[in-house]
C-alpha cells in the first residue's frame, strides 16, 4: 500500500512527561509509542485511531500506533520524544553534537505489524549490534 | 503526619521551590500544594532500583554497593575511551567529583545538554547572550513570547510562576496586564492562549527570525510576503508588540534547538533581541529541561573552561562538539566503557547510538530502572536528589537553588557514590604505579 509523506517532528508531551521516570511502564508504552497525525493525513493512510503504522526515514523504521490529533497542518507527524521517535533519527550531529531530532523526512504506511515493547525494541537493537 | 514546606521539585529547570508536602513514616504521601502533575508524579515517587547489580551470565545479580563500585572502578580504571554522561539530574556536588573523575582516567564527560540545548550554549558562546532572572520577568515583562517551546506540557508551572500568569511588582493585573506570542509548528495548550500564535513551517525559525529583525531594524520593505508560512503582517505585528512593550522575553524550547540550523538559529533569535533594543528592553532565554541540566554547565565551566562534551583524552581538557559530544562517540562506535548517571540515552539518543551501548559495558547509577538499564552491566541504585538528598542546583535563569532533603534514605547519594568510585580508580593506578 502507498504511504504517505510527512515531516517528522518529536517532543514532550503531559504524559511523556509524567512517565518520564517510569519508562518501563504499560503508561508509558501507551504515551509514548504513537504518531499523532490530523484527520486528514489519517484518512489518506486510511487508517482509523490505535491502528498501526509504520514510520520510515532513511536511518531506521518503526512501528507505532496512530493517534488522530487536533491543531497539525496536514503533512507533519509528531511522535513524543522516546525511544520509537529515536530509531527514525541519524547519529550525524552535522558538528553540532547533536542529532536532529525534528523536521526529518518520513514515509508512513498503515500496517498489520505489532508495536514492539520497550523490551522487545531493544533486544532487537541488542541483536542488531552484535551482527555490525 | 508532618507537614514540610518549601520543598524544591527536581524535575524541570523551573525548579519550583514552594512546594508543601506531607510526609508520614518516612515517605512522602501527599503533595499538598506548589506541584504541577510531573513534579507531583516525581515527588510521590515510583518503584525503585532495590538493590546493586552486577550481570552475570546476561543476567543481573543482586550484590552489595562495595562490589558494584569495586567493579564499576576496575572497568573505569582500565578503559580506553570511556565515556561518563548524564549529570543534569544530580546536583552540583555530584557533578563537580564526576569532572574529577573523568580528568583521572582521560574520558569524555558530557551532560544531556548535547541532546538539548547544546546548540543555545554554542550560540551563546558566539554572541553572548541578553538574560535576566525570572523574577525579572515576571515583575517586569509585559510581552511573554514562547518560540518552539510548550510550557503548558512541558514546564507546567513556568507560566503561572514566572511569566505570563503571574501577577509581577509592575504588572498587578498578571495576564491582564501581559500579552502572550507563541509561534511554534502545531497548535498547543500554549499556542491557544495567546494572542497572537504563528504556526511556522518546520525548519523555518533562521527565517521567520530574520524577517522579524528586519522589521525591528527598519527594514520592512524587504521582507516578503510570507515568511516560512507566516504573513508578512503577521510579522510585522509580532515586531510591534515587540516594539510597544515595556519589557519583552523570548523563552525558546528545542523548536529550535533540535531543528534545521540549529545554533543559529539561537545566534539570530539572540540578533533579533538585540535588534529589540532599538526599541525597547528585553531578554532571551532557553527553556532548560532537566532541573540542573544547566548547573552541570555551570560547574563544567568552571573546572575544565568549557561547559559540556569534555574530552580528557589528551591529558586535558579538549571541546569540539560534532567530535567529542557523546552522540558523537557512541555514533562512531568509539567508546569502550560508558559510565551513565542520572539519565537515560537508550530512551533519548538516536537508534545508532544506543546499539553501541548494546555492545560495551554499561555502569548505571540512578534512582530508578529505565530503559538504559536493560543495557547495563553494573547498576548502582542512588538516593534522589531534592528528596532524599541535598544538593545545588541552577534554575533556567542561572539562580542557583539548593534541593532539600525531606526524607531519610539507605541509598547512597550520587554524590558518594562518584566520590567511591574515584577513590577506588585512584587506588587502582597508585597500585599499577607501583
Ligand atoms: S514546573 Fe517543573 S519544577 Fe515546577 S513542579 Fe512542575 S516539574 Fe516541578
Amino acid at each position: 500500500m502507498e504511504g504517505i509523506k510527512v515531516i517528522l517532528i518529536s517532543g514532550r508531551t503531559i504524559a511523556q512527561g509524567e512517565n518520564l521516570e517510569n519508562k518501563m511502564s504499560e503508561e508509558y508504552f501507551n504515551a509514548v509509542a504513537i504518531c499523532e497525525l490530523n484527520e486528514g493525513d489519517m484518512a489518506r493512510l486510511g487508517v482509523s485511531a490505535d491502528e498501526n503504522v509504520k514510520v520510515k526515514t532513511d536511518y531506521g523504521e518503526v512501528v507505532v500506533k496512530a493517534k488522530k490529533a487536533k491543531g497539525y497542518p496536514e503533512g507533519i507527524a509528531f511522535i513524543p520524544m522516546g525511544p520509537w521517535a529515536n530509531a527514525l533519527v541519524s547519529a550525524n550531529t552535522r558538528g553540532a553534537g547533536m542529532p536532529a531530532y525534528k523536521g526529518l523526512d518520513a514515509v508512513i504506511t498503515k500496517t498489520d505489524e505489532a508495536v514492539l515493547y520497550i523490551t522487545d525494541l531493544f533486544r532487537k537493537y541488542k541483536e542488531e549490534a552484535w551482527k555490525k | 503526619m508532618t507537614v514540610v514546606t518549601d520543598v524544591v521539585c527536581p524535575l524541570c529547570g523551573s525548579v519550583c521551590d514552594d512546594i508543601e508536602v506531607e510526609v508520614e513514616e518516612n515517605k512522602i504521601t501527599k503533595v499538598i500544594k506548589g506541584a504541577c502533575a510531573v513534579g507531583k508524579s516525581k515527588l510521590q515517587g515510583h518503584e525503585r532500583i532495590k538493590s546493586p547489580m552486577i550481570r552475570v551470565n546476561g543476567v543481573l545479580k543482586e550484590c552489595s554497593y562495595d562490589e558494584a563500585i569495586k567493579k564499576a572502578a576496575e572497568l573505569l580504571a582500565k578503559a580506553r575511551r570511556p565515556l561518563l554522561y548524564g549529570w543534569s539530574s544530580t546536583v552540583c556536588e555530584a557533578d563537580k567529583v564526576g569532572i574529577a573523575l573523568a580528568e583521572e582516567i582521560g574520558g569524555v564527560v558530557d551532560n544531556t545538554a548535547s541532546v538539548c540545548h547544546g546548540p543555545s550554549v554554542l550560540a551563546i558562546q558566539d554572541v553572548g547572550i541578553p538574560c535576566c532572572t525570572l523574577g525579572q520577568i515576571k515583575n517586569r515583562a509585559d510581552l511573554v513570547i514562547y518560540w518552539g517551546s510548550n510550557p503548558a506540557n512541558a514546564h507546567m508551572n513556568h507560566m503561572k510562576r514566572y511569566s505570563y500568569i503571574s501577577k509581577g511588582y509592575f504588572l498587578p493585573g498578571g495576564k491582564k496586564d501581559k500579552k502572550l506570542a507563541v509561534v511554534d509548528v502545531r497548535e498547543t495548550s500554549t499556542s491557544k492562549m495567546a494572542e497572537l500564535f504563528a504556526q511556522i513551517e518546520p525548519g523555518k525559525d533562521f527565517l521567520l527570525f530574520s524577517a522579524v529583525r528586519a522589521v525591528l531594524m527598519g527594514y520592512e520593505d524587504i521582507v516578503p510576503d510570507e515568511v516560512g508560512g507566516i504573513p508578512k503582517e503577521k510579522i510585522v505585528t509580532l515586531a510591534n508588540m515587540i516594539k510597544e512593550s515595556r519589557f519583552f522575553i523570548t523563552f525558546f524550547g528545542m523548536g529550535v534547538t533540535q531543528s534545521r540550523c540549529r545554533q543559529n538559529n539561537i545566534v539570530n533569535a539572540i540578533q533579533t533581541t538585540r535588534a529589540g533594543h532599538l526599541h525597547t528592553k528585553g531578554a532571551i532565554m532557553p527553556m532548560r529541561g532537566h532541573y540542573n541540566v544547566n548547573g552541570f554547565n555551570q560547574v563544567c565551566t568552571w573546572e575544565t573552561g568549557y561547559p559540556f562534551a569534555v574530552d580528557f583524552s589528551r591529558g586535558f581538557a579538549w571541546y569540539n562538539p560534532g567530535e567529542t559530544a557523546s552522540t558523537d562517540l557512541l555514533g562512531r562506535g568509539e567508546c569502550d566503557v560508558a559510565l551513565i548517571i542520572a539519565s537515560d540515552p537508550a530512551s533519548h539518543f538516536p537508534a545508532d547510538a544506543v546499539k553501541h551501548l548494546a555492545r560495551i559495558p554499561v555502569i548505571i547509577i540512578d534512582p530508578y530502572h529505565n530503559p538504559t538499564t536493560e543495557f547495563a552491566d553494573i547498576v548502582i541504585p542512588s538516593a534522589i536528589c531534592g528528596i532524599e538528598a541535598e544538593g545545588s542546583v541552577y534554575r533556567m535563569d542561572n539562580v542557583p537553588i539548593r534541593v532539600r532533603k525531606v526524607v531519610n534514605t539507605d541509598y547512597m547519594s550520587d554524590e558518594e557514590i562518584v566520590e567511591r568510585i574515584l577513590e577506588e580508580v585512584r587506588a587502582i593506578k597508585e597500585k599499577e604505579g607501583e
